[in-house]
């Protein structure tokens, strides 16, 4: 049931690329198994009212995957299917990366890499100022721990003792080319966090490490993941980064995810 | 004006429990008690500017009202994309403190000065900017907009004008009506302009909000033509689209006094670089008159 759910999302993703002629398949196919297993099996959240400051709240802080959190957010009744009808057109609600204003659900306009993690902790903290006993999560890009604000939050984190806030690190290795992160568990260990490195298509794994109590600690989950999985010329192939695939391919992309 | 910013914040944390402080690292002493006090909602965050003003406008998606607060270089130009995207862009209200100005802290040089603070800021929508001449201003401004749902930066100086005016947020003051030129100072330049302008036939309006910009006041008290000396303590020009904007295509001679856009390479005192960049009341008079006889 699950794998035929994931796979009909990566057609609807797949479809909305190439009808908008551009965007980051992969990076979605990535994350998407992550963000699934979050909003159907850990979060407490409510569909109708997407501003209720005391559900659960996740920040997609790679904002170029926003396909996989709209997929999912639709899926879950956030909005309805038709929006993906209008991705990134000139007055749609969605387009590449994702506005808090504009589509239910979102909780941070977020694009600009290193932004999303530092705001978690905010959200984090206001809730515990607040006494709101809710949990914070946000996933960001290994490429992403390149910013030094990544690292400035996670000091934050540590030092504020988040046992709300939970950090999901999709550690595709698209970085490794440029400046390779290592072991992404032991770096914030070091910085008084709880990490746990999953299997990050393993939706069995997923659950039960995004369901970790951490307490004083806030927690990291670096989930090892393929770029573009699923779809075998797309998995770990830089070219497809940022493109649409053509009608061909479009075409080939869909039995293959059937 | 420190000392009225420490006094006007613990009486608004009192007032209002949504308002969270975040030091960067300065003006902890200065807080003391309301460390103690609100041990909750005041925080010595460290010296991160980029997270805190990310971590802020997370604060802020949570119902509460953040401060920031350290130095104006670090606040506004290292932390500028933040304050664009995660407060301008996402539509969030927070109060940005920064103390420092174009040259406070002459003796530091260049890394401690900000003159570009007002350029940067002016380039997001929905910012406002706030540069109040005493801490009497700082405390009627910021109690009347602090929760008002925008960002909104707060350019403290350790230099002030003697006299407080009346300032309301968003309005200038029309301290003098005049037929010969239009003379527009913004916050703590004001004592300066009043001993140039004391004598003469100009208009005097003061600026302690320069976003938004008063544009009607401006307008109705140009004169024909319009002759206007801009006198900004921040770069020179900053709010030159504002004055010719408020003009309404009626031909313009503009003349405008402020920081040159250059690095000042110099040390010294506040003071000495008012000399030197000609924000002194001999300099104001003489431009002045260059203006009324041009």
């Amino acid at each position: 049931m699950s794998d035929a759910l994931i796979r009909r999302m990566k057609r609807q993703i797949i479809k909305a690329a190439h009808s908008a002629g551009e965007w980051h398949v992969p990076s979605a196919y990535s994350v998407l198994d992550l963000i699934w297993v979050l909003y159907n099996r850990v979060m407490r959240i409510d569909p109708k009212h997407p501003n209720d400051l005391t559900m659960d709240r996740f920040i997609l802080s790679k904002g170029h995957a926003s396909l996989a959190l709209y997929s999912v957010l639709t899926e879950k009744g956030y909005f309805p299917q038709e929006y993906f009808n209008t991705f990134c057109k000139y007055d749609a609600p969605m387009a590449g990366h994702p506005d808090c204003n504009k589509v239910p659900g979102v909780e941070a306009s977020t694009g600009s890499l290193g932004h999303g993690l530092p705001m978690a902790v905010g959200i984090a903290m206001g809730s515990k100022i607040r006494r709101i006993t809710n949990r914070i999560f946000c996933l960001v890009g290994d490429g992403e721990c390149n910013e030094g604000t990544i690292w400035e939050a996670a000091l934050l984190a540590a030092h504020h003792k988040l046992s709300n806030l939970c950090c999901i690190i999709d550690y595709n290795h698209s970085t490794d080319r440029a400046l390779q992160m290592g072991d992404l568990a032991a770096k914030f260990k070091s910085f008084g966090w709880e990490a746990i490195t999953i299997d990050g298509h393993n939706h069995d794994e997923i659950y039960r490490a995004l369901s970790y109590i951490h307490n004083n600690k806030p927690l990291v989950v670096i989930a090892e993941t393929i770029k573009g999985k699923g779809v075998k010329c797309m998995e770990n192939e830089p070219a497809w980064h940022h493109r649409a695939p053509n009608n061909e391919e479009l075409k080939a992309i869909l039995e293959e995810l059937l | 004006m420190r000392k009225q910013f420490v006094n006007t914040v613990e009486s608004q944390l009192r007032n209002d429990k949504r308002i969270v402080l975040l030091l960067g690292d300065i003006g902890v002493f200065g807080f003391r008690n309301a460390f103690k006090e609100f041990s909750d909602r005041v925080f010595n965050i460290g010296i991160l500017e980029p997270a805190t003003v990310s971590l802020a406008s997370g604060l802020a998606k949570t119902g509460l009202i953040p401060i920031i607060h350290t130095i104006a270089p670090f606040l506004i130009e290292r932390s500028f994309e933040q304050i664009k995207i995660d407060f301008g862009y996402q539509c969030l209200g927070g109060n940005f403190i920064g103390v420092g100005a174009s040259y406070d802290y002459a003796s530091l040089g260049c890394t401690h000065h900000c003159p570009a603070d007002i350029g940067l800021l002016q380039n997001i929508p929905g910012m406002e900017i706030v540069v109040p001449g005493t801490g009497v201003e700082f405390d009627a401004l910021f109690k009347e907009s602090y929760d008002d749902g925008h960002p909104t930066y707060f350019r403290l100086s350790e230099r002030e004008n003697s006299v407080s005016q009346a300032v309301k947020f968003g309005k200038a003051n029309v301290l003098k009506k005049g037929s010969l030129a239009t003379v527009v100072a913004v916050g703590p330049v004001l004592e300066g302009v009043l001993a140039a302008t004391e004598d003469l036939d100009v208009g005097l309006l003061y600026y302690t909000t320069v976003a938004p910009f008063d544009y009607a006041t401006l307008c109705g008290n140009l004169t024909n033509p319009a002759k206007v000396l801009l006198i900004e303590p921040f770069y020179s020009g900053s709010l030159a689209s504002e004055i010719y904007m408020s003009t309404k295509l009626k031909p313009l001679i503009l003349d405008s006094i402020g920081v040159p856009r250059e690095f000042l390479t110099h040390y010294g005192h506040a003071e000495d670089h008012d000399s030197a960049v000609g924000l002194t009341a001999k300099n104001i008079r003489e431009r002045l008159e260059g203006l009324i006889n041009a």
